[in-house]
C-alpha cells in the first residue's frame, strides 16, 4: 500500500476526584483516612510556608521566592507516592514536594536567604538541590534512573518540571535517554499554564505536553493536576512501571495561583476573572471538601492541623533566621573542590586579610 | 613490563584497567561501543565489558547531564564527546551544573565524572573540529582541565582523572593520538594539578602543553639558548610554583598554546607570573599563540597553529630581548 498508517497514539487523562469532591471509586487510591489526613496537612503546611514567604519577602527578610500555591496537589500527590529511597530531582518550585519527602521547611527558607546552606544534601537523603535553569534537571534524573538499572537497584528518580521546561531540548534529550535506557525514571511535568508570563498557547501548538514523550518512545499521560488523589494515583501507576525499567511522563494539569517569583507582578498579564476561576478550583479546596463529606475531616481536626501548621512554620522562620546570622564568607571557598588548591588557599588568605 | 603503545592506545588501554579496576566505571558517548570511537579510543572495550560501556544518542547535554545523575548514583561516568567543539552543546550542563554541584551543596553532593575530547588541531579535519577551549573550561570554577602530551603521560593523567573526587575535561590532543609510540607503565597515577620539567634549561622557561609540546621540544633541541620547558599537564587548577620556580631561574618566559591568544591560558600564566616573580623577570613573558580568529578550515589550518618557527621566533625575541 502506497499510503498507510503506521504508528498511532493516544493519551489518557485521569481525575480521580472531581471539582465538587466527588470520588471516582474505579480510581480512588486505597489509602487510609490517617495517610488522607497527611495528604492534607502536607498541603496545608506548604500553602503557608509559601504565604508566610511571601510577606517575608515583601518585609525584606526574605530573598526571591517562587510559590507554588495551587500546585499543591500536584506535588504532594506525587511525592507521597514515592518509596523512601527513591530520588527527587526538583526545580525551584517545589516547596510542597520537598517538604512531602521530609525536607525541614527552614532549609527552604535558606535557599531563599541567598544560603548555599538550603541547598545541602541531608544525609542519607537521595536528592537533588533545586535547578534554577528551567529544563536542565530532567537529564539528570534520566542519568539516576539509568544509573540505578545498571547497579540493579529498584530506586526511581522523579523529576520536577513546568510546562515552559518541555520547549527547551534537554527535556527531550532526556526523554530520548530514558527510553533508550530504560531508565527509572517518572517524569512530573506540571503544567501550570503560565511560564513566567508566557501562556501555554505561546510555548507549544502541541495539544498536550504528555505527547511530547511519545516521539522519545516513553508513554505520557495526562492528569487533573489540582485532584490530589488522581495525582497520587497516577503517579503511584508511572513509579511501579519505572521501577521495572519503564521511563513515563506525567503532565499534571494545573494553575500558578500565584506569582511566578516575588519579583514578578502577573496583573501585567493575566486578568483578575481568570485567577478567580482558578480560586474556585483550589486544590485543597477540593480535598478538603472530599475530607468533610466523607467524614474524615472535622472541625476540630482542622483547626488542630491549621495551628501544628502555623507553629511550625513561625518556629521553621526563626530557625532560617537564625542559621542566617552565622553565614561565614570564606566558606564559598571550602568546596570548590575536595582539595583546595593553592591559588584558592592565596585568595582565602586574601579574603580574610 | 610496560608495553608501547601511541597515545590513542594509551587511552584505550587506562580505559580498559580501569573498567576492570574499579566496577563502579562506566564508558559511554557516540559510537564509542561498536564502532570503538571514531579515533579507535574505545575499541574492542564493549566486548569486554558490555554491560558498563554504552553507545549513545547523539546528544551532548545528554551526555554530560546524564553523568550528573550516573556520579550521583554511585558510579564513575567516563563520558567521551566526539570532538570538542560539539562540547558546546553540554557545555550549559557542566558550568550550571557539574562543575557547581560540590560547592553549591556545600560537598553533601558531589559528581566525580571525566568527559574525554579529542581536542585541538592538525589532522586536517572539517571545521570544528580543531578547537582549543582549555581557557573557557578553566574559566569555570569546579572544573579541573587536563591535557597529556604524550603515551606515558596520557596514561597516568587519564587513570588519576578517572579516579579523581571531581568532574575532569580530559583534553586529547588529536595530532598526538597517532604520532609516537613509548613505553606505558601499568597502574601508573600521575598526580592532578602537578606541573613537570619537560627539560631542563637555563635561559628561558618556555611553557607549553598538548601537541604544541614536543613541537616546543624539537624547537628547544635546534635552537642556540638552553631552554627550560614546563608541561602544566593540569591547566586548572595551575600549579603555578613549578612555573614561577623555573622563571626565577631564567628570567625569561614564553608561553605557548594552539588556542587564540584573548583571555587565553598565556595571559592567566603571564599575570600570575608578574604577582609571584616579577622582579625576577629579565624580559616581558611572550606568548605564541592560535590568531584571534575563528580557527580556519584546514586548508589555512598551518597558518593558523604555532609551528617551530613562530615559537622559535618568540624565544629568540625573549632571549636576545
Amino acid at each position: 500500500m502506497p499510503r498507510e498508517t503506521v504508528a498511532e497514539f493516544s493519551v489518557e487523562s485521569v481525575q480521580a476526584l472531581s471539582e465538587d469532591g466527588e470520588i471516582d471509586e474505579d480510581l480512588a487510591p486505597s489509602l487510609s483516612d490517617d495517610q488522607l489526613l497527611e495528604l492534607y496537612e502536607l498541603m496545608k503546611r506548604s500553602r503557608r510556608l509559601d504565604e508566610r514567604a511571601i510577606s517575608l519577602q515583601r518585609r525584606g527578610e526574605l530573598g526571591t521566592y517562587a510559590p507554588a500555591i495551587g500546585q499543591e496537589a500536584a506535588q504532594v500527590g506525587s511525592a507521597f507516592a514515592m518509596a523512601d529511597d527513591d530520588w527527587i530531582v526538583p526545580s525551584f518550585r517545589e516547596s510542597a514536594a520537598l517538604l512531602t519527602r521530609g525536607t525541614d521547611p527552614h532549609r527552604i527558607l535558606w535557599y531563599a536567604l541567598g544560603m548555599e546552606e538550603g541547598a545541602e544534601i541531608p544525609d542519607g537523603a537521595n536528592a537533588f538541590p533545586p535547578s534554577i535553569p528551567v529544563g536542565s534537571q530532567p537529564l539528570h534524573a534520566a542519568g539516576i534512573g539509568w544509573g540505578e538499572g545498571i547497579q540493579d537497584r529498584p530506586n526511581v528518580a522523579v523529576t520536577y518540571f513546568g510546562d515552559g521546561a518541555t520547549s527547551e531540548g534537554d527535556v527531550y534529550e532526556a526523554f530520548n535517554f530514558a527510553g533508550v535506557y530504560d531508565a527509572q525514571t517518572v517524569f512530573v511535568c506540571q503544567n501550570n499554564r503560565y511560564a513566567i508570563s508566557t501562556r501555554l498557547a505561546d510555548q507549544t501548538a502541541a495539544e498536550t505536553l504528555a505527547q511530547k514523550a511519545i516521539a522519545a518512545g516513553i508513554d505520557g499521560v495526562r492528569v487533573d493536576g489540582n485532584d490530589v488523589l488522581g495525582v497520587y494515583r497516577v503517579v503511584q501507576e508511572a513509579l511501579k512501571r519505572a521501577r521495572e525499567g519503564e521511563p513515563m511522563l506525567v503532565e499534571t494539569l494545573t494553575y500558578r495561583r500565584s506569582m511566578h517569583t516575588t519579583s514578578d507582578d502577573p496583573s501585567a498579564y493575566r486578568d483578575a476573572e481568570e485567577e478567580e476561576e482558578w480560586e474556585a478550583r483550589d486544590p485543597i479546596v477540593r480535598f478538603q471538601v472530599y475530607l468533610e463529606e466523607n467524614g474524615i475531616l472535622d472541625q476540630e481536626r482542622k483547626e488542630e492541623v491549621e495551628q501544628r501548621v502555623e507553629s511550625e512554620i513561625s518556629e521553621a522562620i526563626e530557625r532560617a533566621k537564625e542559621g542566617a546570622a552565622d553565614v561565614d564568607g570564606a566558606d564559598m571557598f571550602r568546596y570548590v573542590y575536595d582539595e583546595m588548591p593553592p591559588y584558592l588557599e592565596g585568595q582565602l588568605q586574601e579574603f580574610e586579610g | 613490563m610496560a608495553d608501547k603503545y601511541r597515545v590513542v592506545g594509551a587511552v584505550r588501554e587506562t580505559l580498559r584497567a580501569e573498567l576492570e579496576h574499579d566496577e563502579e566505571v562506566v564508558l559511554y558517548g557516540e559510537d564509542v561501543g561498536r564502532a570503538g570511537g571514531v579515533f579507535r579510543a574505545t575499541e574492542g572495550l564493549l566486548d569486554d565489558f558490555p554491560d558498563r560501556v554504552f553507545d549513545t544518542p547523539v546528544a551532548e547535554a545528554g551526555i554530560v547531564g546524564a553523568g550528573a545523575g550516573l556520579a550521583a548514583t554511585g558510579l564513575r561516568p567516563v563520558a567521551e564527546i566526539q570532538f570538542q567543539s560539539f562540547i558546546y552543546q553540554g557545555f550549559h550542563q557542566l558550568a550550571q551544573h557539574v562543575a557547581r554541584m560540590r560547592s553549591r551543596t556545600r560537598g553533601t553532593l558531589t559528581l566525580p565524572m571525566t568527559i574525554r575530547t579529542p581536542y585541538g588541531g592538525g589532522i586536517h579535519a572539517l571545521e570544528l573540529h580543531s578547537e582549543s577551549y582549555e581557557a573557557g573550561f578553566s574559566h569555570v570554577p569546579g572544573l579541573t582541565v587536563v591535557v597529556p602530551s604524550t603515551p606515558a603521560e596520557t596514561s597516568g593523567l587519564l587513570r588519576s582523572a578517572i579516579r579523581h573526587p571531581d568532574p575532569v575535561v580530559f583534553l586529547e590532543p588529536t595530532r598526538l593520538y597517532r604520532s609516537v609510540r613509548e613505553e606505558v607503565p601499568e597502574d601508573h597515577e600521575i598526580p592532578l594539578g602537578e606541573s613537570r620539567i619537560a627539560e631542563p634549561g637555563e635561559d628561558v622557561t618556555v611553557v607549553a602543553w598538548g601537541s604544541m609540546l614536543q613541537r616546543t621540544l624539537d624547537v628547544a633541541d635546534d635552537i642556540d639558548a638552553s631552554v627550560e620547558v614546563v608541561d602544566p599537564r593540569t591547566i586548572h587548577p595551575l600549579d603555578t610554583e613549578t612555573i614561577t620556580d623555573s622563571v626565577k631561574k631564567t628570567g625569561r618566559c614564553v608561553v605557548v598554546h594552539e588556542a587564540p591568544r584573548t583571555a587565553g591560558m598565556a595571559g592567566e600564566i603571564t599575570a600570575r607570573i608578574n604577582e609571584d616573580a616579577f622582579l625576577y623577570l629579565e624580559a616581558p613573558v611572550e606568548r605564541v599563540t592560535g590568531y584571534d580568529v575563528p580557527v580556519p578550515f584546514f586548508a589555512r589550518e598551518d597558518d593558523y597553529v604555532p609551528d617551530e618557527e613562530r615559537i622559535a621566533e618568540g624565544i629568540r625575541k625573549t632571549v636576545e630581548f
